[in-house]
């Protein structure tokens, strides 16, 4: 496979400095993560505790409502509970017992701890055991926070998922867990993938329902698909499992890379990877090339917002032919982001949190061709004539492995496009 | 505690950010955790906005909780006057700030900015969107507001546009026209388009006019107090409420002048024979109390509709709202619970719904026609194009926005002629919604076929005409044809029972 890879920069930025900055953060909290893991666990329901703003953000985050009757709610912090009239125990529990009244499909319930809760400190975690017990074992009652004091964007699925592991069945045998929700058509394909190298004990971490047979145990390896998993790796780390580390799937070359990173543990034959991956990357190259044409030569900046963008932007550094001029993540954890930054040629300014006036003040300067950043900050660098893909979108659409790579590709063209349809000038 | 799926208002400090936004040479400092952000996009997105909101978060986190807070916000409030310059700041705190006690009003006072800081107390567990666009406007005008001479000409001010409102930038602009035609000057409108400075003038006008009590109401009665300046009570939403505002002006200002009406064809339109089809169209009318109050009158006196229900999700009109549904012979429905909502329009099988964006979702699901008159709003509530709902303009808007989603005239009648067409039944929908016609549309009504009282059953003959009936009259056949059955002790519904249903209640 490697005489098609365009090799490794002399320089990558896994040694980079980074650029640390404290001030306002224009980022979404935890909270916003449950827009999409409601709907790829289709048995569970996430009950937020917290306050009409959490609420708020719920419905307004995702930009447009999901109005399929939601699997999420949020419990209302009232004064009643503030000021210590109410047990607030007493009104989750009651909350809680309408609520699975209600929806008897449920089978596993998240209590999500919010900044108000967290707060007061209301302790979710004894209510779930103290639930869990109670539903057993029709349902599952675990929790996590959510809050934007504790957790950042994507943070939220992985405080999520870490949640889930201490619960998972141990077992001894030989087995890889795939760590990450992914659109359910990318997660077949991903299954495909690994079922036609020979890895037949593949278990996805969050699974669409609970009856899934995951389990977990000291001959478990795993992979991560996103790069916001840390406190998940920590967890199952704890719990004996071995990471396998590599780039992210995003893109041929990254898909590549982290196929082959499970190929060489399970052994399979060069020739198996070889005939397995031909043809999807074949096609994941022509459709990225089709995309390129558009980036190719152009430059990029991204404002921290999912913690995708390091392997993002060796993506459109290395494959769409892009020049990076700083590559902003929310978080940056060398054990996850390590192999994307050695990928990435040096050059760009590598920024871990933000002030965001001062990155803005960067971005105005640095003018780039292409700014990728959240929704608040979007229209008003549009109206400033910079031209922008905002970040939500990525977390939202279909972009990871091969099949997905021009679509990837497109996400970022189509600004830049559009702008050219439209006559306005790209500056 | 209070479980919610879908929630009407946001918190109090998200009305604060609207009079702010909708402001100019204002800053908003807010104490919030990270993640209290995502209420920019409210504003760059759903109403397209190409500035940032005037807010700085300090965007504290849980490492800072032990730390220093109050610091934090310091700083933030120092960086936000050194950076945008404002005329005047205001101050105040979310949610999880108003727990940590960090008094950013005291915060900001001891710094000394050479500006006005005015201290917000937006009690985020207990009130509001609505209720905190009100109290920071009030008290914007009530810090900055300054006893003046009133001006040589009659003038007034416009209170109660703010960023983020249902069509505010449209209608401003239509009452605006009017005034100028009644030859009152405008003295201040705010708080959407004021500076600070032009806030500080408004004791210059002669009167006010409050356009949105929801968001004007405290200010307009504190200038009335303070100022002697009377304010309208009239909403000038529909023809008639248009002529009645027209009216109060005249006595406020003593105006003659003449008004051209030639622009309303609103009354034209809906007295001309291809509107027939209207008349006694049953509605449910939803959203703030103010656009729901002026929503019936425009329904059931200009339109022909009848009402058959109507609610606001605001309590402070809760009196009003349920006077109001009185004299129409409704029950008021005041609630900020999505389902109870959905579940009294399922009841009520209305052939129309006019509410927010939430009913409009209702409505997709239950395949009832809905129309948008009340915020909440969602993006495509705003509109390119000029579309006020107030004045004689606004009124030939909503005669035109409320009969889009319904099946024309006499493509009624073809449907009931020829309901089995495979192309042309009532499952593929109004005709000129051509994307609007999936399946789906035409199943959501088949799930509420059910018999829903188990003590009348519906014999399958019975069921099967019910089902040849067009969906948009269907549910409203099976409710009457239940409660005849009912009213006479029948436990069964015949064909007979059916059409003995329809002549009974045939109007």
């Amino acid at each position: 496979m490697t005489e098609q890879m365009i090799p490794p920069p002399l320089g990558g930025c896994r040694s980079a400095p980074v650029l640390k900055q404290r001030g306002q953060r224009e980022v979404f909290c935890g909270l916003t993560g449950i827009i999409w893991l409601h709907r790829k666990m289709q048995d569970a329901f996430f009950l937020v505790v917290g306050s009409r703003t959490c609420a708020h953000l719920l419905q307004s985050a995702a930009g447009v409502m999901i109005f399929a009757e939601p699997r999420f709610g949020t419990a209302i912090l009232e004064e009643a509970d503030l000021a210590g009239l109410n047990d607030a125990h007493d009104e989750l529990d009651r909350e809680v017992a309408t609520l699975l009244a209600r929806r008897p499909d449920i089978r596993q319930l998240f209590l999500v701890g919010s900044c108000p809760s967290e707060v007061i400190k209301l302790d979710l975690n004894r209510a779930a055991e103290r639930l869990t017990v109670e539903y057993a074992p029709k349902v599952r009652v675990l929790e996590y926070s959510g809050s934007g004091i504790e957790t950042t964007f994507t943070q939220g699925e992985d405080a999520c998922l870490a949640a889930m592991v201490p619960v998972l069945p141990k077992t001894e045998a030989r087995n890889l867990v795939v760590v990450g929700a992914l659109p359910d058509v990318v997660e077949d394909q991903m299954l495909g993938l690994l079922d036609g190298l020979g890895i037949d004990t593949v278990h996805v971490l969050p699974s669409r329902t609970i009856e899934s047979e995951i389990a977990i145990g000291p001959n478990t390896v795993y992979a991560l698909t996103q790069p916001f998993l840390n406190e998940t790796h920590a967890a199952l780390e704890r719990r004996g499992a071995r990471h396998l580390p590599a780039p992210f799937p995003m893109g041929e070359e990254g898909t590549t890379a982290w196929l082959n990173a499970i190929a060489i543990e399970f052994g399979v034959a060069s020739e198996t990877f070889e005939t397995v991956t031909e043809a999807p990357r074949r096609r994941a190259r022509q459709a990225v090339a089709q995309a390129a044409q558009q980036l190719n030569g152009k430059s990029v900046f991204f404002f921290p917002d999912s913690q995708l963008e390091i392997p993002l932007a060796r993506f459109l550094t290395r494959e769409c032919g892009m020049t990076a001029l700083e590559v902003g993540s929310p978080y940056i954890h060398d054990a996850i982001h390590g192999p994307d930054l050695e990928l990435l040629a040096a050059g760009p300014q590598i920024s871990e949190g933000q002030d965001v006036d001062l990155q803005l003040d960067r971005c105005r300067e640095a003018r780039p061709d292409l700014t990728v950043c959240g929704l608040g900050l979007a229209n008003p660098l549009e109206a400033e004539g910079l031209s922008t893909k905002w970040a939500i979108e990525l977390v939202f659409t279909p972009v990871h492995f091969y099949e997905q790579a021009g679509d990837l590709a497109s996400l970022f063209a189509r600004p830049l496009h559009r702008k050219e349809i439209l006559g306005v000038a790209a500056e | 505690m209070k479980l919610t799926v879908w929630t009407y208002e946001g918190p109090p400090h998200v009305g604060a950010m609207r009079v702010a936004t909708g402001m100019k040479g204002l800053h908003y400092v807010l104490h919030a955790p990270q993640g209290d952000t995502y209420a920019d996009l409210l504003f760059t997105m759903i109403e397209r906005r190409d500035h940032r909101p005037p807010v700085t978060y300090t965007t504290f986190q849980a490492r800072d909780l032990g730390a220093d807070t109050a610091g934090l916000f310091k700083d933030a409030c120092q960086d936000a006057y050194d950076r945008f310059q404002p005329e005047a700041i205001i101050v105040g705190a979310s949610c999880t700030a108003e727990l940590i006690q960090d008094d950013p009003g005291g915060l900001a006072e001891t710094m000394g900015l050479p500006i006005p800081v005015i201290a917000l107390e937006l009690p985020s567990y207990q009130r509001k969107e609505n209720f905190g666009a009100d109290e920071t406007f009030f008290q914007i005008v009530k810090h900055l507001a300054q006893p003046m001479e009133k001006t040589k000409r009659v003038s007034c001010n416009i209170i109660g546009p703010t960023a983020l409102g249902f069509r505010h930038r449209d209608d401003v602009a239509e009452i605006t026209n009017l005034l100028y035609e009644l030859g009152i000057e405008v003295n201040v409108t705010g708080p959407m388009g004021a500076t600070p400075a032009d806030i500080a003038k408004m004791g210059q006008a002669h009167f006010n006019l409050l356009l949105y009590p929801e968001t004007g109401e405290t200010a307009a009665r504190y200038c009335e107090k303070t100022f002697d300046q009377p304010y309208t009570k009239v909403i000038p939403i529909g023809a008639g409420a248009t002529w009645d505002f027209i009216e109060e002006i005249r006595t406020l200002s003593g105006s003659t002048n003449k008004i051209d009406s030639e622009r309303l064809r609103q009354t034209w339109w809906s007295r001309s024979v291809d509107s027939t089809y209207l008349t006694g169209k049953r509605v449910f009318i939803f959203g703030d109390g103010t656009h729901v109050k002026a929503a019936a009158r425009v329904a059931r006196d200009e339109m022909g509709f009848e009402v058959v229900g109507m609610g606001c999700y605001n309590r402070e009109f809760a009196r009003d709202v349920r006077a109001l549904a009185k004299e129409y012979g409704v029950e008021a429905l005041i609630t900020d619970d999505y389902l109870l909502v959905e579940q009294t329009i399922e009841d009520l099988q209305p052939e129309m719904i006019l509410g927010t964006q939430m009913e409009r979702h209702i409505g997709k699901r239950l395949g009832i026609p809905c129309a948008v008159i009340s915020a909440p709003v969602h993006v495509q509530d705003f509109p390119a194009r000029y579309s006020p709902q107030m004045g004689f303009e606004g009124a030939n808007v909503l005669f035109d926005t409320w009969i889009h989603p319904l099946v024309m005239g006499l493509e009624e009648h073809l449907l009931h002629m020829f309901r089995d067409d495979f192309e042309f039944n009532d499952a593929a929908g109004p005709s000129h919604h051509g994307g609007h016609s999936p399946k789906k549309a035409a199943s959501a009504p088949e799930q509420i076929e059910a018999p829903v009282d188990d003590n009348v059953i519906w014999l399958t003959d019975a069921e099967r005409e019910l089902k040849k009936i067009p969906f948009f009259v269907r549910g409203k056949a099976r409710r009457n044809t239940e409660s005849y059955a009912a009213d006479r002790g029948l436990n069964q519904i015949s064909v007979d029972t059916l059409y003995e249903a329809k002549a009974h209640f045939a109007r």
